[in-house]
């Protein structure tokens, strides 16, 4: 581990501050940067704790029937949060699909959203990666590559986002505010992470000196709560990235879907949200076929960057099967095994 | 620069100096507090090996820098026992053979502490299984493990499922 400096600032004022310096980064629970920093993946020179950071730590009702989540709110409370697992079942079952437990008990909100991909060549630090290290090369493009992107990737990285908790909430519309040096500034998750081009070094719209402080979901994401399931095919049966996941949610008024939203995990270099099958969804009857119409929709565009294939026929099955689940209704209780393709068909619906 | 770090460790105020930001919650116990019963697997949060229960929340305490744990309370396998009487679930891993080895068992019995006071498992194996999947076992003793957990569970009293915060 390359030595640094360790700063402990009292307001995010004074994180802002002490993260200008070059050489800085922001340091919440540490589940992914200090694995990356005793891998020597990462290696900064100074640490800005901000976990003790005051009043980062809520979950919040607001006026316009929204939920604004604090940063630095665990990822087990907010899963476990009875009000938000209620209104927003399938953040929750994400989040529960993801880690383990005591993984989730630490990692923040914020966190979350900033972990880095797993592609393996990207860790090993023997490996080329231009991620890693801007124009060295990509030794995935010709390696072990049946797990990398499918979509939105580029010659020069084809490595995946990991995050679960990010593919429901861009299908939601969620909102990352931000405060840095310039200010306050609010980005939705959406344009939030970048696709790699000539540039996979560059991951998110923030700048160096910028903290994300909250999450924000609008009111409208809690009209899906009856019918929103996430799916995650897994190497093993948990404690495991996706393979492929997909995020379901619709809004269903006399037997017609009004609303839907449709996002992938683990095929794309950041959580991607597949618009071509809400639009195809949208007005039709919840059945099998506009299913399919709309998995092969958003997959569309997909090509292997690798010996991947197989992902694209993956990706839309598990498209269809998530939408499936979701036309049955939301279950009451996140599943034993949250997210598993394995486990039973839902149970009783969790909205009459 | 050294970092002074007070963590309350199995119910005792300890104050160290840190010379080194790096030094991790884990190491600081095993190096530092000479409490070695914390066991070192991967050290990259994949195994559970390390499990802790920091201020009532089971955590991987190799991905924990010590010094931002500053004024935490920290519970370890060392700390579970009342004197000579084993806590619930030591004996319970016992009477269910829930180990071959032993290297992860402080980390499963951590683990399953955290887990029964989370109270999300209930008497469902499947839930227990799920929760304890942050714990890996070499010898393969799962089904021992995930019998104990369920029978220590029955005696300390499932508390209901828990109201996060």
């Amino acid at each position: 581990m390359k030595p640094f400096d360790y700063v402990r600032p009292a307001s995010v004022r004074e994180a802002v501050a002490a993260a200008s310096e070059p050489g800085a980064a922001y340091l919440a629970a540490g589940t992914n940067l200090l694995d990356l920093i005793k891998g020597g993946i990462s290696r900064p020179s100074r640490l800005v704790d901000v976990s003790h950071l005051p009043d980062l730590d809520h979950i919040e009702d607001l006026a316009d029937g929204g939920v604004r989540i604090g940063a630095l709110v665990r990822n087990a409370d907010l899963a476990h949060d009875r009000d938000f697992a209620q209104r927003f079942p399938v953040v929750a079952e994400a989040l529960l699909s993801g880690a383990s437990a005591q993984l989730r008990n630490a990692a923040t909100v914020g966190g979350n959203l900033l972990q880095r991909t797993r592609c393996a060549y990207f860790y090993d630090v023997a490996s080329a990666c231009n991620k890693r290290d801007p124009g060295a090369g990509c030794d995935a493009r010709g390696g072990e590559n049946r797990l990398h992107a499918i979509l939105g990737w580029s010659e020069n990285c084809i490595a995946t986002h990991p995050s679960d908790f990010c593919v429901p909430l861009i299908a939601l519309d969620a909102v990352v505010e931000i405060e840095g040096k310039a200010g306050r500034r609010e980005i939705p998750l959406e344009k939030f992470h970048r696709l790699p081009g000539n540039t996979p070094e560059r991951e998110t719209m923030l700048e160096p000196d910028e903290m994300i402080v909250a999450l924000r979901l609008p009111a409208e994401a809690a009209g899906f709560a009856a019918h929103a399931r996430y799916l995650k095919v897994r190497e093993r049966t948990s404690y495991a990235f996706a393979v492929v996941s997909a995020a379901a949610a619709l809004r269903v008024e006399h037997d017609r879907i009004v609303d839907a939203r449709v996002a992938l995990g683990g095929v794309a270099p950041k959580p991607w949200r597949a618009r071509e099958a809400e639009a195809i969804l949208a007005g039709a009857r919840p059945d099998d076929a506009i299913f399919h119409r709309a998995a092969a929709a958003a997959l569309a565009d997909a090509r292997p960057s690798g010996n991947n294939n197989f992902k694209i026929e993956l990706a839309r099955r598990i498209v269809v099967r998530a939408l499936v689940l979701a036309a049955a209704g939301t279950p009451q209780r996140v599943p034993a095994l949250p997210a598993s393709p394995f486990a039973a068909v839902s149970g009783v619906a969790i909205h009459a | 620069m050294a970092f002074s770090t007070t963590l309350t460790v199995n119910g005792v105020k300890r104050t160290i100096q840190l010379d080194d930001p790096r030094i991790t919650l884990l190491d600081l116990l095993r190096e530092h507090l000479d409490l070695t019963g914390t066991k070192k697997g991967c050290d990259r949060g994949q195994c559970g090996a390390c499990t802790v229960i920091v201020d009532g929340r089971r955590i991987n305490s190799c991905l924990a820098l010590a010094v931002s744990h500053d004024g935490a309370d920290v519970l370890t396998i060392e700390g579970v026992a009342d004197g000579d009487r084993l806590h619930p679930v030591q004996e319970a891993f016992i009477a269910h053979d829930g180990l071959q080895c032993g290297f992860c068992t402080p980390g499963q019995i951590m683990s399953a502490i955290g887990l029964i006071a989370e109270g999300q498992a209930g008497d469902d194996p499947e839930r227990v299984r799920e929760g304890m999947s942050g714990n890996l076992c070499r010898c393969g003793a799962y089904q021992g493990i995930t019998e104990a957990v369920l029978e220590a569970q029955k005696a300390l009293g499932a508390p209901s499922r828990r109201k996060a915060a």
